[in-house]
């Protein structure tokens, strides 16, 4: 059923290198010497999506969570026990989701589980969660945290929501791109985010969605929906996910023929696929969200590069060993920075056992400013306890020769919306 | 976009589908015309057609014309022997038993799918289409000074998609030829008419059965290999054209080899045109409609023989 993960010795010795460095394992040993106290290794069930339609996230974010995992013990662990991440495979699907929390609960007695992206398996599977009192860390850019429909368990703190990455970058569409949108995006929950929020924020600049075109994210071909895309469009708002999009950026090159509507996409149409494949140049000059330039930019931070080797990612956002594996860089970050959350969360509740997982939530609930650094290699973030969701800045790039750069940087304060729920009202 | 440039698209896509959908229809028909036995496993074969084109392709790895055609000729040999070898293995030692083959095919397609999710991975992979111009088609428009030409925004087609067309066709014409004109066609239809006389007459019925099996996951491979630069190799792509094959077949006449072509054209031009005006969910439906429709008003098929 599930396939080990892949080694990558490369990676393995950057770690050994980047997590060896300086004051990090000096304050590990420290906390070392004042917490070991015989007890075991903290267990973290990773949730991931190794198989079904969000395998090429799933195949990064294990990736990405194995080289956080050890970061965070060679610099000595989390309040100086060590990590060990389990990983369960969900298949992208909603009720494997919420068995594999049942069996990170009862079968291996995990602390906290982290870690899905698609939006139809957190919705699935944070109800569970709620009811087995298990800390569930999502990293699913959907909505529904921050919109109130889950609980108190479940939180996003390593990664914005749709509906703050498309309020912040409309004004930059409808100034730059054009005013005249149809959108097309997939046929569920992170689709209607999109369908929701973006309609609502361009209009708010004066702009119109004149056409929404669903699409089923299993579909395999695309062109029989491009006609319903008007003839007066300007821009054409492209989101898209599965194991197709390649076929569904290219069909669409087809389809317009050089001729079409100016586009304006989520990185997500192009996740885990090489820019420069045979049949996507008519993507030059368009523009894409980026959650974190998949190219390295020519301000990079130390941050970004020492993430980078960490997680054995080159500068053009593939796989260090092979140049044909293009990572999930937009989104992974989210990942690490997950990662990053909880150890602080934990050392800060001074967390020893399951008994102290309301102490956890509540610790992080506390959080608010999280500064650019190794722990948030993606920039500065400001969360928000109350709503359990994060706020950072988006990008937005351009195609230019086969490499996508940055041309839009949002502020935080571009990304906030009023608080739609306080789960921290509500009882554990 | 206008109706008139909108119909033609529906057409085209259309057609597309119908070329697929006739060489894997063919291929269960076949299957289920000669040996009796409901292959539940053809949609896995269809895959593992398109995951052998992208590692034949892979290998290649020279013009992506060199490793289309190299994946053409290989990857449903591979698939077919495969098949064959199924068929020794698994179908034979249960008799050909209807309940029992169907069981034991099932069980062969999450053995093949389990398989290739282990070897192959959980990504969708594309193989290069051989050339890949764009076609793009005029319209008339009546305009002050009478009609004119112009050319729509998306009314296109690739040089592929009608190599795929041509191809289908090409490959249902020399099956044609294969079961009417030759010693083994003439074998294969004895077999289908009546097992027993046939070995009673001398025929290898199980050495047919064997080439049978083997035949129809073959046509389910090119079938995929065709559809593998438009659409990339994915080990959960069968699902689909297993489904679509048993409407057509069904709809078509089990075992009925021109109602299966019959049937493809009017699925998969049904499938383009409702999928592209309306939605490609309603398209399944109505399919699956004509299914139910059929079973209740003509359940031998379109051109089937009503049996005893």
């Amino acid at each position: 059923m599930t396939q080990p993960p892949r080694p990558a010795p490369t990676r393995r010795r950057a770690l050994a290198t980047f997590g060896a460095a300086g004051a990090a394992v000096l304050l590990g040993d420290v906390a070392r010497m004042a917490h070991a106290q015989g007890a075991g290794p903290l267990k973290l069930g990773f949730q991931v999506h190794r198989t079904g339609i969000g395998a090429a996230y799933g195949r990064w974010y294990e990736r990405v969570a194995t080289a956080a995992v050890a970061r965070i013990n060679d610099a000595g662990g989390i309040a100086g026990r060590q990590v060990r991440m389990i990983a369960e495979d969900d298949g992208t699907d909603p009720r494997r989701g919420a068995e594999v929390l049942d069996r990170f609960a009862n079968l291996h007695g995990a602390d906290l589980v982290f870690g899905p992206l698609f939006s139809n398996v957190v919705i699935g599977s944070a109800p569970r969660a709620a009811e087995l009192k298990m800390p569930y860390f999502v990293v699913s850019e959907g909505h529904h945290v921050a919109s109130g429909t889950l609980n108190r368990y479940t939180l996003q703190p390593g990664i914005t929501d749709v509906k703050s990455q498309v309020r912040s970058v409309a004004p930059y569409v409808a100034a730059n791109i054009g005013r005249k949108v149809t959108m097309i995006f997939p046929d569920f929950a992170f689709g209607h985010d999109h369908r929701e929020f973006f309609t609502d924020a361009i209009a708010a600049q004066g702009g119109e969605v004149i056409a929404q075109i669903p699409v089923p994210p299993t579909e395999t071909s695309f062109t029989r929906y491009f006609p319903r895309i008007p003839r007066e469009t300007e821009v054409l708002y492209h989101v898209m996910v599965g194991p197709a999009v390649l076929t569904f950026v290219r069909e669409m090159g087809e389809f317009f023929g050089g001729r079409g509507p100016a586009l304006f996409g989520f990185i997500d149409s192009l996740e885990a696929v090489d820019i420069a494949s045979p049949g996507l140049e008519f993507l030059e000059g368009s523009h894409l969200w980026e959650g974190m330039p998949r190219f390295a930019q020519p301000d990079q931070t130390g941050h970004d590069a020492r993430y980078r080797a960490a997680v054995g990612v080159d500068d053009t956002g593939a796989s260090i060993d092979d140049p044909r594996d293009v990572s999930t860089y937009a989104h992974m970050f989210g990942v690490w920075e997950t990662l990053s959350v909880i150890k602080a969360g934990m050392e800060t509740a001074g967390y020893r056992g399951p008994s102290d997982r309301p102490a956890l939530i509540e610790a992080v609930e506390a959080m608010t400013d999280m500064p650019l650094s190794d722990d948030h290699p993606q920039g500065d973030k400001l969360f928000n306890g109350r709503t359990h969701q994060v706020f950072g800045r988006q990008s937005v790039s351009r195609v230019e020769g086969g490499r996508l750069i940055r041309v839009h940087e949002t502020s935080i304060e571009d990304t906030l919306y009023e608080d739609e729920v306080d789960y921290t009202t509500r009882p554990f | 976009m206008e109706f008139g440039p909108h119909l033609m698209l529906a057409l085209l896509e259309g057609a597309v589908t119908s070329a697929v959908l006739a060489l894997t229809a063919m291929g269960l028909s076949l299957v289920f015309g000669v040996m009796r036995v409901v292959n539940v496993a053809h949609g896995a074969f269809f895959m593992l057609g398109a995951v052998a084109a992208w590692w034949i392709a892979d290998l290649v790895g020279a013009h992506p014309a060199l490793g289309f055609a190299a994946a053409l000729l290989a990857a449903p040999l591979l698939v077919g022997a495969g098949a064959m070898l199924a068929d020794r293995l698994i179908l034979a030692p249960v008799g050909y038993d209807p309940e029992r083959t169907i069981v034991a095919t099932i069980g062969l397609m999450y053995v093949i799918e389990q398989t290739v999710l282990m070897g192959f991975g959980p990504d969708a992979r594309p193989v290069a289409p051989p050339f890949d111009a764009r076609i793009a088609l005029p319209w008339v428009e009546r305009t002050a000074e009478g009609l004119a030409l112009y050319w729509p925004w998306g009314l296109s087609i690739t040089a592929y998609k009608l190599f795929v067309i041509a191809a289908a066709a090409a490959i249902l014409a020399g099956l044609w030829a294969l079961m009417t004109r030759t010693g083994a066609g003439l074998v294969m239809r004895a077999t289908q008419q009546d097992r027993d006389m046939a070995r009673a007459f001398g025929v290898p019925v199980s050495r047919v059965f064997a080439r049978v099996f083997g035949l129809g996951a073959a046509l389910a491979a090119m079938g995929a290999v065709l559809v593998v630069p438009i659409q990339q190799a994915h080990y959960l792509m069968g699902g689909d054209p297993l489904l679509l094959s048993f409407i057509v077949v069904i709809i078509g006449g089990l075992g009925s080899l021109p109602g299966t072509v019959v049937a493809a054209l009017l699925i998969g031009m049904t499938d383009g045109i409702v999928s592209v005006f309306l939605s490609p969910t309603l398209a399944k439906i109505v399919a699956t409609l004509a299914v139910a429709l059929v079973l209740v008003f003509r359940p031998q098929g379109l051109m089937g023989r009503a049996r005893a």
